[in-house]
C-alpha cells in the first residue's frame, strides 16, 4: 500500500493530540496528565534531591561544617561522580531487565590494570587503552555468557563477583596497594576548572539546551509552542548560572595559598559521557532496539533485531563506562586497592538507577536520571555525617554519623523509589 | 467456482515434516489480490506450519511458491518481507514500552544522517493509520501499553501494511477481542482487501469467516479439505428455502447451513458434495 497517496486523508483521522494547538497551559495539563498516568520521569529524583537539600542545610545550619557550602558542594560532586558512572553503565544492561553485580569490581579491575600499567612506566595512553581493553573482555565474557550460552545474568555475574574480585586481588598482590602518580589522571577528580572554564561549561549547557529546545518549537509550533521552550529554558539556565556564580568563589580554606575555583573537571567529564551515551539511546536505532529488547525481547527478534548481540553489547558497554567509574574511583583516591569497587559500591550504582526511575524489569529508564539518583543517594553519604548528633522531633537521641544510620537512611530512600516504581507500574495497569 | 483472475500467492503440492510427523499433505493455498481468503482448521491442522512455511520460518520439504505468477523460493522471513508477505501474530509482537510510531518502525527505522528521523516516521504512521481510517488513537505518541485490545491490534495490523505490503496474514485477529473491537477490526480487515491487498484471515470464529471473508481454504489433517469461495458454500437449494422462509427467515437459515458445512469440513474433512474423498481421510 502506498502511503504517501493518503496524505490528503491525514485529516479524517482523530490525532486530537497531535495536531491540537497546544499553549502553556494545556501543557502543563498534559505533562499533569502524564504524570498521574504513573510517567513520573525525572520527578521522583529532582524532589527527593530538593528534599534531602533543605533537610540537611537545615539541619546542619548551626554546624562547623555546613552541608550547604561551597567546600561541600565540590566534595559531593566528587562523591557522586564514581557511583554515578557505574550506575549508568548498569543502566544499560537494567533495560534489557538483565542484572550486571560484578560491575563494581569490573571498575576495581579497569582501574588495577590502569595504576599497574603506569606504575610499570607505560605512557597514559598505551594504560588506557590496556584498562578499558581488559573492561571489554570482562562484558565480553559475561555478554557472551548471558547472549549465547543462555546463563542467567543474575548467575554469571554472580560468579563473576569472584572472578572479578579475585582478578582485582592479584593484579594488586594480598593487601597491596597500587598508588597512582599520574597527574592527568589524578586531576580528574581533584583539579578545579578556574571561573573562565566553568563559565565556558555554563554557556555551553545553556547554549545546547537552547539550541534544541528552539529546534523543537521551530519543527512543531503548535505542538511544542515557544511560551514552553521558553519557561523550560528559564528552568534550566537559572539553576546552572546560579551553580557557575557559587562554585566560581574560591573554595579554599582562608589560611591555603592555593586556589580552588571553578567546577571540578569530572563535571564536564560526567556531563559528556552522559550526553554522548544519552543520544546513542535515544536517537540512534540501536538504542531503540535495546529499549525494545527490554520492553519485548519476542517482538524485537521478529523485527528483524539481533537481540544476542544487542544482550552482548549492552553488557560490554555496562563494562566500559563502568570501568571509566574504575578510572574515577583511583583518581579520587590516588591509588588502588583490593577493595576497590567493593563493599556498596555496586548497590548504590543500581540504587542510583533505581531511584532515577529506571525498572528492574527492563524497557524503561533513562542515564539521566542515573545521574540524579546517583547525587541523590551521594548526598545522604554526604550530609548525615555533617548533621552528628541530633535530636529529631525531639525525642530520639540519634548520632547519624553512625555508619548504620547511613545504611539504613540509604536503604529507607531505595525502598521509597521502588515502592514510586510499583506504584506507577500499578496506575499504568 | 466463480472466476477470480490470478492470484497473488500460490502454494502448489507443499509437504512438511517434522522428523516422522507429516504436517503438510500436498497442501494447495492460494491468495488473491483485493480478496479475504480465511484459512480455517482445528487446532493441529497445519494452519500454523502453513503460514511459517510461507514466511520462510520453516523451510518446506518440497512444493512450489509463486508469486504473481513467477515461481519465487522464501529461504527465511526477510525474503517473504522483501516480497511484500507480512504476518500479523496473535500475541501481536509489540512492545510495551515504546510508543506507536516506535513500533511500527522497530527494526526498519528511518534514519537521517546517521539518527533517527522521527519527524518522518510520526508522519508516515499518521498517514498509515489515517488511510485505514483509524480514528480511535490520540496520539502516534501513545505508549502501546496504554492501548485497548482493539487498538493494539490496528497499530499491529497498520505496521503491516506500512511497507507497500501486498499479502497480509492475520492470526485470530479477533480472539481477544470484545464486540466494537471485533467489529473495528474486521472492518478493517475488509478494508485492506478492498485496497488490493491478498489478506489472509486465520479464524476459529465461523461469523467472522462468513461475514468477511470472500474465500475459505479449509484444513483437516494436514490436508486442504477444501479450497472454494464463500458463496460455494451456499446450500444448492437456497432458492427453494427463500421461497418457503421469506428473504428475512430465508437468509439466516442459508447462513446457519452454510457455517454446518464450514464446521463438517473443519472437524470431518468433508461436507456434501466438496471436501476430501473417504479414501483420502
Amino acid at each position: 500500500m502506498n502511503t504517501t497517496e493518503s496524505s490528503g486523508s491525514t485529516a479524517a483521522s482523530d490525532f486530537a493530540l497531535d495536531t491540537q494547538k497546544q499553549d502553556l497551559g494545556s501543557f502543563v495539563r498534559n505533562y499533569a496528565a502524564r504524570l498521574k498516568g504513573g510517567e513520573l520521569g525525572l520527578l521522583p529524583a529532582m524532589i527527593s534531591i530538593f528534599v534531602l537539600g533543605s533537610l540537611f542545610t537545615y539541619a546542619t545550619q548551626s554546624r562547623s561544617g555546613k552541608f550547604f557550602s561551597l567546600f561541600n558542594g565540590a566534595n559531593l560532586v566528587q562523591q557522586a561522580a564514581a557511583v554515578i558512572m557505574i550506575s549508568v553503565g548498569v543502566t544499560f544492561v537494567l533495560l534489557l531487565g538483565e542484572i550486571d553485580l560484578a560491575a563494581g569490581w569490573t571498575a576495581g579491575v579497569t582501574a588495577g590494570v590502569l595504576v599497574t600499567a603506569l606504575r610499570d612506566g607505560r605512557p597514559l595512553i598505551v594504560a588506557a587503552l590496556m584498562s578499558f581493553g581488559a573492561a571489554m573482555l570482562l562484558g565480553l565474557f559475561t555478554g557472551y555468557m548471558v547472549a549465547k550460552i543462555g546463563i542467567p545474568s543474575f548467575v554469571v555475574t554472580l560468579a563473576n563477583f569472584l572472578i572479578f574480585q579475585g582478578i582485582l586481588l592479584l593484579i594488586t598482590g594480598e593487601g597491596g596497594t597500587v598508588q597512582l602518580s599520574d597527574k592527568t589522571v589524578r586531576a580528574i577528580m581533584n583539579k578545579n576548572m578556574g571561573v573562565l572554564g566553568s563559565w565556558i561549561l555554563a554557556v555551553l549547557v545553556i547554549g545546547t539546551f537552547v539550541w534544541s529546545e528552539f529546534r523543537k518549537a521551530q519543527r512543531d509550533p503548535a505542538g511544542y509552542p515557544l511560551p514552553v521552550a521558553v519557561s523550560k529554558i528559564i528552568a534550566v539556565a537559572i539553576p546552572v548560572l546560579g551553580l557557575t556564580l557559587i562554585f566560581s568563589r574560591n573554595r579554599a580554606f582562608s589560611n591555603s595559598t592555593v586556589k580552588l575555583v571553578g567546577y571540578p573537571i569530572v563535571v564536564p567529564v560526567v556531563l559528556a559521557i552522559v550526553s554522548v551515551l544519552t543520544l546513542l539511546l535515544t536517537r540512534t536505532a540501536y538504542g531503540r532496539h535495546l529499549y525494545a529488547t527490554g520492553g519485548n525481547t519476542e517482538a524485537a527478534r521478529r523485527a528483524g533485531i539481533n537481540v544476542e548481540m544487542i544482550r552482548l553489547s549492552a553488557f560490554v558497554m555496562c563494562a566500559l563506562v563502568a570501568g571509566f567509574g574504575g578510572w574515577l574511583l583511583a583518581s579520587r583516591s590516588g591509588s588502588v586497592d583490593p577493595q576497590m569497587g567493593g563493599n556498596d559500591t555496586l548497590l548504590r550504582a543500581v540504587g542510583a538507577a533505581v531511584i532515577g526511575g529506571t525498572s528492574l524489569f527492563g524497557g524503561k529508564g533513562r542515564l539521566p536520571n542515573a545521574l540524579l539518583g546517583g547525587l541523590a543517594l551521594a548526598m545522604i553519604e554526604n550530609g548525615l555525617p555533617l548533621v552528628g548528633k541530633a535530636v529529631p522531633f525531639g525525642i530520639f537521641h540519634v548520632d547519624f554519623n553512625k555508619s548504620g544510620v547511613k545504611y539504613m537512611a540509604s536503604g529507607l530512600i531505595l525502598f521509597l523509589a521502588a515502592s514510586l516504581d510499583a506504584l506507577s507500574r500499578k496506575r499504568k495497569g | 467456482m466463480t472466476e477470480i483472475g490470478t492470484p497473488i500467492l500460490e502454494l502448489l503440492g507443499v509437504n512438511k515434516s517434522f522428523g516422522p510427523v507429516h504436517v503438510l499433505h500436498d497442501v494447495d493455498f492460494r491468495v488473491y489480490p483485493g480478496k479475504v481468503t480465511a484459512l480455517v482448521g482445528d487446532n493441529g491442522a497445519g494452519k500454523s506450519t502453513l503460514i511459517k512455511c510461507v514466511t520462510g520460518i520453516y523451510p518446506t520439504d518440497s512444493g512450489d511458491f509463486h508469486f504473481e505468477g513467477k515461481p519465487i523460493s522464501v529461504k527465511g522471513p526477510k525474503d517473504a518481507a522483501a516480497l511484500g508477505i507480512e504476518v500479523v501474530y496473535q500475541d501481536l509482537a509489540l512492545c510495551d514500552n515504546l510508543d506507536i510510531v516506535q513500533n511500527m518502525f522497530l527494526g526498519r527505522e528511518q534514519k537521517r544522517s546517521g539518527f533517527l528521523d522521527e519527524r518522518t516516521m510520526e508522519r508516515k504512521a499518521r498517514e498509515t493509520l489515517a488511510s485505514l481510517s483509524v480514528r480511535t488513537v490520540k496520539s502516534v505518541r501513545t505508549p502501546v501499553s496504554s492501548l485497548s485490545g482493539g487498538q493494539r491490534q490496528t497499530v499491529a495490523i497498520a505496521k503491516a501494511v506500512l511497507w507497500n505490503s501486498r499479502v497480509v496474514m492475520l492470526d485470530e485477529p479477533t480472539a481477544a477481542l470484545g464486540v466494537a473491537q471485533t467489529r473495528q477490526v474486521l472492518d478493517l480487515v475488509r478494508r485492506l482487501a478492498d485496497q488490493g491487498l491478498g489478506v489472509v484471515l486465520i479464524s476459529h470464529n465461523m461469523n467472522d469467516v462468513l461475514e468477511v471473508a470472500d474465500r475459505v481454504c479449509a484444513m483437516y489433517l494436514g490436508r486442504v479439505a477444501a479450497d472454494a469461495a464463500i458463496s460455494d458454500l451456499r446450500p444448492t437449494d437456497a432458492d427453494q428455502i427463500i421461497a418457503e422462509l421469506g428473504a428475512v427467515g430465508g437468509a439466516a437459515e442459508i447462513k446457519d447451513r452454510s457455517r454446518k458445512r464450514l464446521v463438517d469440513l473443519i472437524t470431518s474433512g468433508r461436507s456434501g458434495d466438496i471436501g476430501l474423498q473417504a479414501a483420502e481421510v
